[in-house]
């Protein structure tokens, strides 16, 4: 059977190579061979070596972005997965409503960053307005500001996924611990949680990809005011080609440390976490 | 059993008054979307009253400024074809190299799987770059970007479903004499349904959303329901807050009316694109 499919090569996988390759492998592997150079319109480009790198490493703004990121990463995985958990425990106690609570929770989640950083700016900057401040005023509140809509956002997502995992844990275990006299947190602790280890493992990476990566809802929360302290990574790659004049290739090697970065957090995780599942 | 009601009854309203409190954000950007715009920022919990109310006027000056049905229309045609593409395309691609087992389709593979955790800052310039070389910044060029830059998620998800399906079936209507093309329409795509749903879904929410890839690509001469709300903001801080506020409004509610028509499927196909991603 495989002869026969062979011959249909062209027919089946010829569009959509042809438009990952212009649009993909082509776009990555110019970008890994412009961040040694400097451009401005691609076709300019000059070799210069690792100069991109280290003007890079050097930028205050990108060291700041730096860590502005992995704060932020480190916090919202927190507050989004321990919330998402507690609230699928509620809801899978089989009570009246809880389907229209998943349903309004997971809403959050199907609109757009733009959409989202703009109500939460109103929001915030309303609870703010009695204290006197704004959103921008300092870069803390812009980083809770985030954290809150993050939280807001992809709660219900992680949810819907615990709930997943722990509905197909088998009844009996639940039976059994509470005959041999478990108490509730015991059960949690002791079967649930390590039941739903995978669930674990795809709602850290998701809420990890997801932060680290966060553009729109920065962009349109607080464009990195003030003074671009609240700026993440990919704002701050943005604002280096587009905002930056002569610092193109600088943009793209940032660009590059940037893939980098995500790439090897990711592999890390999952490895991790897969190592655990093996154990349990 | 009496105690038992009371509880529940009270679980209830607790959990409607926690989905209350949970999509007060929505409801207060509604509700100020009636009001005048200078009244908006400093007390956006407060109800419109006779002063600050001022009916639609936000609705007409943001559609004005915006040129939001426009804006509505270049996002469903983006999103419409550019998903529609995807579904179809890809699920010909993953059947493929999932079946001819060589090292070309296993390379293929790798490569569609590594595409998936590359951030678009990294390939954001040059993509940009080779769309306009190759005069792809239009809207009907966008479908092919789309096509190019999503295909990794979703020949992903359609290969791992691929290998759950028997190949005895394929194999029993090839020995009848049917040729691969016809059997992947009349047999394959069929079985692939559940899975076609998810990758649907999935790049509906993506496409839907996405601001920078348009924005970037064609943001100049078209807008999209994202870039439209965007441009609203101007130069340095002022913001028409009433517009905003409207055209918000405007925008969530499509999206509430996808996802209360498709409800069941969304949650589920995003749950099964998680697991599987």
């Amino acid at each position: 059977m495989e002869k026969s499919i062979k011959r249909y090569f062209i027919l089946f996988t010829f569009p959509t190579l042809l438009a990952f390759t212009a649009l993909f492998i082509v776009p990555f592997v110019m970008g890994i061979y412009l961040s040694f150079t400097e451009f401005t319109t691609v076709n300019d480009a000059t070799w210069v070596g690792l100069s991109n790198y280290s003007k890079a490493f050097a930028n205050q703004d990108f060291q700041n972005a730096l860590w502005f990121t992995g704060k932020f990463t480190v916090v919202s995985m927190i507050t989004v997965n321990i919330l998402a958990f507690l609230l699928a425990l509620l809801l899978t106690r089989g009570k009246r409503g809880t389907n229209l609570f998943r349903t309004a929770l997971f809403m959050p989640n199907l609109i757009g960053g733009i959409v989202l950083g703009y109500i939460w700016q109103l929001i915030l900057n309303g609870i703010l307005y009695r204290y006197e401040v704004t959103l921008t005023y300092d870069a803390k509140y812009g980083f809770w500001g985030l954290v809150v809509l993050m939280s807001w956002q992809l709660i219900g997502y992680m949810m819907v996924i615990y709930i997943a995992g722990i509905q197909s844990i088998p009844k009996d275990l639940f039976e059994v611990a509470k005959i041999e006299g478990a108490d509730r947190w015991a059960i949690v602790r002791h079967i649930t949680i390590p039941m739903i280890m995978p669930a674990i493992t795809i709602c850290l990476f998701l809420t990890m990809t997801n932060s680290l990566k966060l553009f729109d809802q920065n962009l349109a929360l607080t464009a990195g005011a003030p003074a671009k302290e609240t700026t993440m990574l990919a704002l701050d790659i943005y604002n280096t080609f587009y905002g930056t004049p002569g610092w193109e290739g600088v943009g793209q090697a940032k660009a590059v440390v940037f893939f980098v970065l995500v790439a090897l957090i990711a592999m890390i995780q999952l490895s991790a976490t897969r190592r655990r599942e093996v154990e349990q | 059993m009496q105690r038992e009601t009371v509880r529940d009854n009270s679980i209830f309203v607790l959990f409607l008054a926690l989905i209350a409190v949970f999509l007060s954000p929505i409801l207060i950007v509604v509700m100020n979307s009636f009001k005048g715009k200078f009244y908006i920022s400093d007390a956006p919990f407060k109800l419109p009253d006779s002063t600050t109310y001022v009916g639609l006027e936000n609705y007409v000056s943001g559609l004005e400024k915006t040129n939001f049905f426009n804006a509505f229309g270049m996002s469903l045609f983006i999103t419409v074809f550019s998903v529609a593409v995807i579904v179809w395309l890809t699920a010909m691609t993953a059947w493929y190299i999932t079946r001819v087992k060589s090292r070309f389709s296993k390379m293929l593979y790798f490569s569609f799987v590594f595409s998936m955790i590359v951030p678009f800052q990294m390939v954001m310039f040059t993509m940009t770059k080779v769309a306009n070389v190759l005069n792809l910044d239009n809207p009907l060029g966008i479908i092919i970007i789309y096509l190019g830059f999503g295909c990794g998620l979703s020949v992903f998800l359609y290969s791992g479903f691929v290998k759950s399906i028997p190949i005895e079936i394929e194999e029993a209507v090839m020995i009848d004499g049917g040729n691969p093309r016809e059997m992947f329409f009349k047999v394959v795509f069929p079985i692939l349904k559940p899975i076609a749903i998810t990758v649907a879904i999935l790049n509906v929410m993506w496409i839907w959303n996405d601001y920078l890839l348009p924005y970037l690509v064609i943001g100049t001469e078209y807008k999209t329901i994202p870039i439209a709300i965007q441009y609203l903001k101007g130069g340095y801080g002022s913001i028409d807050m009433g517009a905003m506020m409207a055209m918000l409004v405007l925008a969530i509610v499509p999206v509430v009316v996808f996802y209360l028509f498709c409800q069941r499927y969304i949650i589920e196909g995003v749950v099964a694109g998680a697991v599987k991603g």
